[in-house]
C-alpha cells in the first residue's frame, strides 16, 4: 500500500504544508506538522515542504508499456462528426509528432464513409471505420465493446475522447474494462521527456489545477474539454488511410432506446463562442427576452445563473456553474449576475468576461475584464443598438 | 426493491471564498458537506422506496468523518449505512474508488438498483458511476432526469444526452447517475436526525472487501503529480460615463481584441 509519511527530524514546523494542503487535512501540533486521516495523497505538501520532510511511498508495478504506440482519437458523431473531434485531432497531431508516432481516429456510426474521407484530410494517418445501421446512435454497451477490442488490437499509447455527455458516459466504462487510467475533462495535454502524457485539469470548480499522469498503464486515456485545444488544419494533398472494420452481429446491447426526443436546435452553451448570461438582476423571467436578443445579435447562446434556473425562469440546460455546465467561450457577458463562487467556477476561464451589474461591489467584477456598473435595462438595449449600427 | 445510493463527503464549495488580494482560494475553515448531486440520488432512492417498497442503503467511501454524510442520508430517509474506511483506500482514483464501491455492493448481496449523483463537486469527473457498473458487470444509464417506470425486471428512464432526450429501458440490476432535474430533495426530519445519531452503521475495511492491490493509490492507474492554484485573472477595467459612453468603450475594447 502507498503511504504518506512525515519525517519528524526534518520538519521545522514552518507550516507551509498546512497552507498548501488543498483539503485542510494538515494541522500543526507540537511544532510538527501532522497529516490527518482522509489525506488523498495529492502530493501538494510534498512539493511545498522546503525541508523534504514529507514523502509519499508508492509501491509501483511496472508493466511492459513499449508495445503501446500512437495516439488514437474517438471520432464522436451525431450524423456528422462533432466539432470537438477536430480539436482532438489538432492536439493529437501535436502529441503524435512529439512521440514520433501515428495519429489515428476511430469512427462508429451509420453511413459515415463520407465523413471519414473528410476527417482523413486533417492530418490523420489512419481511420478505423465501423459502419453499420446498428451503430447509428450511441449506446454504451456496443460502443464500449468495439472500442475495447480495437484498443487491444492496435494498442494505442494515448486515447483522447471529447468530454461531451457521450464521452463522459462511455469512457469511464471503457477505461475500467481496460483496467487503465482515465483523466476527466482535461484542459492541457503534453508529453514529458520519458514519453508519458501529462494531463492538466481543473478540479474543485476550477479553483485548483492538477497535473496527472498514468505511469504504468496503457492506453493513457483522457476526456478533453471543448474549445480548449486548437482545431486541426486541413492538409492539402494529404489523405489518411481508411480501414473499414467488420461490425460483429452479436454485440452486447443491454439497454434499449425506446424514444428519442430532439431538443430544440438552439446552440448548446458548451459549444458557443459567445455566451450572454442572465441572473436575478433581470428582475423577472421576461428579462431573458432581452438576454436572448443580445445573444442573437452576437450570434451566441443564452446562459443563466443557478438562482434563476432554480426559480424556473429558464431551463437547466442553460445553467452555467458548478452545478451546471462549465463553459469557455471567447466572450462571456454576465448580466445581473452577482458572481457567486459556484457561478465563477463555470465561466472564469472564458477568454474575455464582461459584467453588467447595478452593484459595484458584486464579486463578478473581480473576474471581469470589462465592468459596467449600471442598469442592464439601459445598457443592453444600448449595446444592441450600437452592435447593429452600420460600421460595427 | 433493494436500492444502494453511493454518496461522498466533499469540501463545501459554498463556503469557499476567494482572497481579493491574491485571487486564490481561502482554504482555512472549509466545512464539508454531502456532495450536492448525491442529494438527488438519495431523494430518488427514497421516493422509489415509498412507491414500491424495499430498502435504501447509503454507501460511502472516505475518511471516518464521512460517517456524517451517511447519517445525513439516514436522516433524509435511508435505512442502512455502510462506511468504507481504511488507510489503504487513500489516494484512490476513480478506477480504485469504483472497484472498492463495487466490492461493497457485491457484499450487500442482492440489489436491484444503484443510484449515484452524476458527478461530485470536488473531483468533478463523473467517472465513478459508469466505472462502478463495469466492475459490477451490469449496464448503466448516465444523466437520468426522470424515472418513468420501474418493475421487477427493468427500469425506464428519461435521460438527456447532448442535444436530445432519450427514453431508455435497462434491465435490473443496473446503475443510474442522476442530474439535478430529477427531483427537489427533501430536508432531513428532526426526528430522524435525532434517530440517526444512535443508529449503528456498518464499517468495512479493505480486508472485508477483497483483493489487495486494487485499493487506494496502489490500485489507481493515475497519479497526481502536482496541484497548484490556477493563474489569477489580471485586473479588469471599470468603464465609466453614461450608458452610451460605457457601451461605446466596451465595443471599442472588444474590437481591439478582435472579439467583434
Amino acid at each position: 500500500m502507498s503511504t504518506i509519511r512525515l519525517i519528524k527530524d526534518k520538519c521545522t514546523g514552518c507550516g507551509l504544508c498546512v497552507e498548501t494542503c488543498p483539503f485542510g487535512f494538515i494541522t500543526m501540533s507540537d511544532n510538527h506538522a501532522s497529516i490527518g486521516v482522509g489525506c488523498s495523497l495529492c502530493g501538494a505538501c510534498v512539493e511545498a515542504c522546503p525541508m523534504e520532510a514529507i514523502i509519499i511511498e508508492a509501491k509501483e508495478r511496472k508493466a511492459d508499456l513499449s508495445d503501446y504506440r500512437g495516439v488514437l482519437v474517438f471520432g464522436e458523431q451525431e450524423g456528422s462528426v462533432s466539432a470537438v473531434v477536430y480539436e482532438l485531432l489538432g492536439k493529437g497531431r501535436e502529441l503524435a509528432d512529439k512521440l514520433e508516432e501515428n495519429l489515428e481516429c476511430v469512427i462508429l456510426g451509420n453511413e459515415m464513409m463520407d465523413e471519414a474521407k473528410e476527417i482523413a484530410t486533417y492530418g490523420v494517418d489512419r481511420i478505423y471505420l465501423y459502419d453499420s445501421p446498428t451503430l447509428a446512435r450511441f449506446r454504451d454497451d456496443p460502443y464500449v465493446e468495439i472500442l475495447s477490442e480495437l484498443v487491444e488490437e492496435i494498442k494505442p499509447s494515448v486515447f483522447l475522447i471529447g468530454a461531451t455527455p457521450i464521452g463522459r458516459s462511455l469512457t469511464p466504462r471503457l477505461a475500467t474494462r481496460l483496467r487503465t487510467g482515465l483523466t476527466a475533462d482535461c484542459t492541457g495535454l503534453d508529453i514529458d521527456p520519458e514519453g508519458n502524457l501529462i494531463q492538466t485539469r481543473p478540479a474543485f470548480g476550477g479553483n485548483v489545477m492538477a497535473r496527472i499522469v498514468t505511469p504504468n498503464h496503457r492506453p493513457q486515456m483522457a476526456t478533453v474539454r471543448y474549445k480548449v485545444m486548437k482545431r486541426a488544419e486541413k492538409l492539402p494533398g494529404h489523405a489518411g488511410e481508411i480501414v473499414v472494420k467488420q461490425v460483429r452481429e452479436d454485440l452486447t446491447d443491454r439497454t434499449k432506446i425506446r424514444k428519442v426526443l430532439k431538443v430544440s436546435e438552439e446552440m448548446s452553451i458548451t459549444e458557443a463562442d459567445v455566451i450572454v448570461s442572465g441572473g436575478k438582476g433581470l428582475g423577472n423571467p421576461e428579462g431573458f427576452k432581452l438576454i436572448r436578443e443580445l445573444a442573437d445579435t452576437l450570434g451566441g447562446a443564452v446562459g443563466a445563473s443557478r438562482a434563476v434556473v432554480d426559480d424556473g425562469w429558464i431551463d437547466y440546460k442553460h445553467q452555467v456553474g458548478l452545478s451546471g455546465k462549465t463553459v469557455r467561450p471567447r466572450l462571456y457577458i454576465a448580466c445581473g449576475i452577482s458572481g457567486a463562487v459556484q457561478h465563477l467556477a463555470g465561466m472564469q476561464t472564458s477568454d474575455v468576461i464582461v459584467a453588467i451589474n447595478k452593484d459595484p461591489s458584486a464579486p463578478i467584477f473581480r473576474v471581469a475584464d470589462y465592468g459596467i456598473v449600471g442598469d442592464l435595462y439601459e445598457v443592453i438595449p444600448e449595446l444592441i443598438r450600437q452592435l447593429r449600427s452600420p460600421g460595427c | 426493491m433493494k436500492i444502494v445510493v453511493c454518496i461522498k463527503l466533499v469540501p463545501a464549495i459554498t463556503d469557499v471564498k476567494i482572497d481579493p488580494e491574491t485571487g486564490t482560494l481561502i482554504r482555512e475553515g472549509v466545512e464539508s458537506e454531502v456532495n450536492p448531486f448525491d442529494l438527488y440520488a438519495i431523494e430518488e432512492g427514497i421516493r422509489l422506496k415509498e412507491k414500491h417498497g424495499g430498502t435504501v442503503t447509503a454507501l460511502s467511501m472516505g475518511p471516518p468523518q464521512a460517517e456524517r454524510a451517511l447519517r445525513d442520508a439516514f436522516a433524509r430517509g435511508c435505512d442502512d449505512m455502510i462506511l468504507l474506511t481504511d488507510r489503504k483506500f487513500a489516494g484512490a482514483d476513480t478506477l480504485a474508488t469504483s472497484y472498492t464501491l463495487s466490492r461493497a455492493i457485491r457484499k450487500t448481496s442482492l440489489y436491484d438498483l444503484v443510484i449515484c449523483g452524476h458527478k461530485t463537486t470536488d473531483g468533478d469527473t463523473g467517472q465513478v458511476g459508469p466505472g462502478l457498473a463495469e466492475w459490477l458487470g451490469i449496464p448503466h444509464v448516465s444523466y437520468v432526469r426522470k424515472i418513468i417506470d420501474v418493475d421487477d425486471r427493468s427500469i425506464v428512464v428519461d435521460r438527456s444526452i447532448d442535444s436530445s432526450y432519450e427514453e431508455i429501458e435497462a434491465p435490473l440490476p443496473c446503475v443510474i447517475t442522476v442530474t439535478k432535474e430529477i427531483n427537489v430533495p427533501r430536508l432531513p426530519s428532526l426526528r430522524r436526525k435525532i434517530e440517526s445519531r444512535r443508529m449503528p452503521l456498518q464499517v468495512w475495511a479493505s480486508e472485508d472487501l477483497g483483493r489487495e492491490g486494487r485499493f487506494g493509490l496502489e490500485g489507481s492507474a493515475t497519479r497526481v503529480i502536482k496541484v497548484y492554484d490556477p493563474p489569477a485573472r489580471p485586473g479588469g477595467e471599470l468603464l465609466r460615463g453614461d450608458s452610451q459612453t460605457q457601451v461605446r468603450q466596451l465595443v471599442n475594447r472588444l474590437k481591439e481584441r478582435r472579439i467583434l
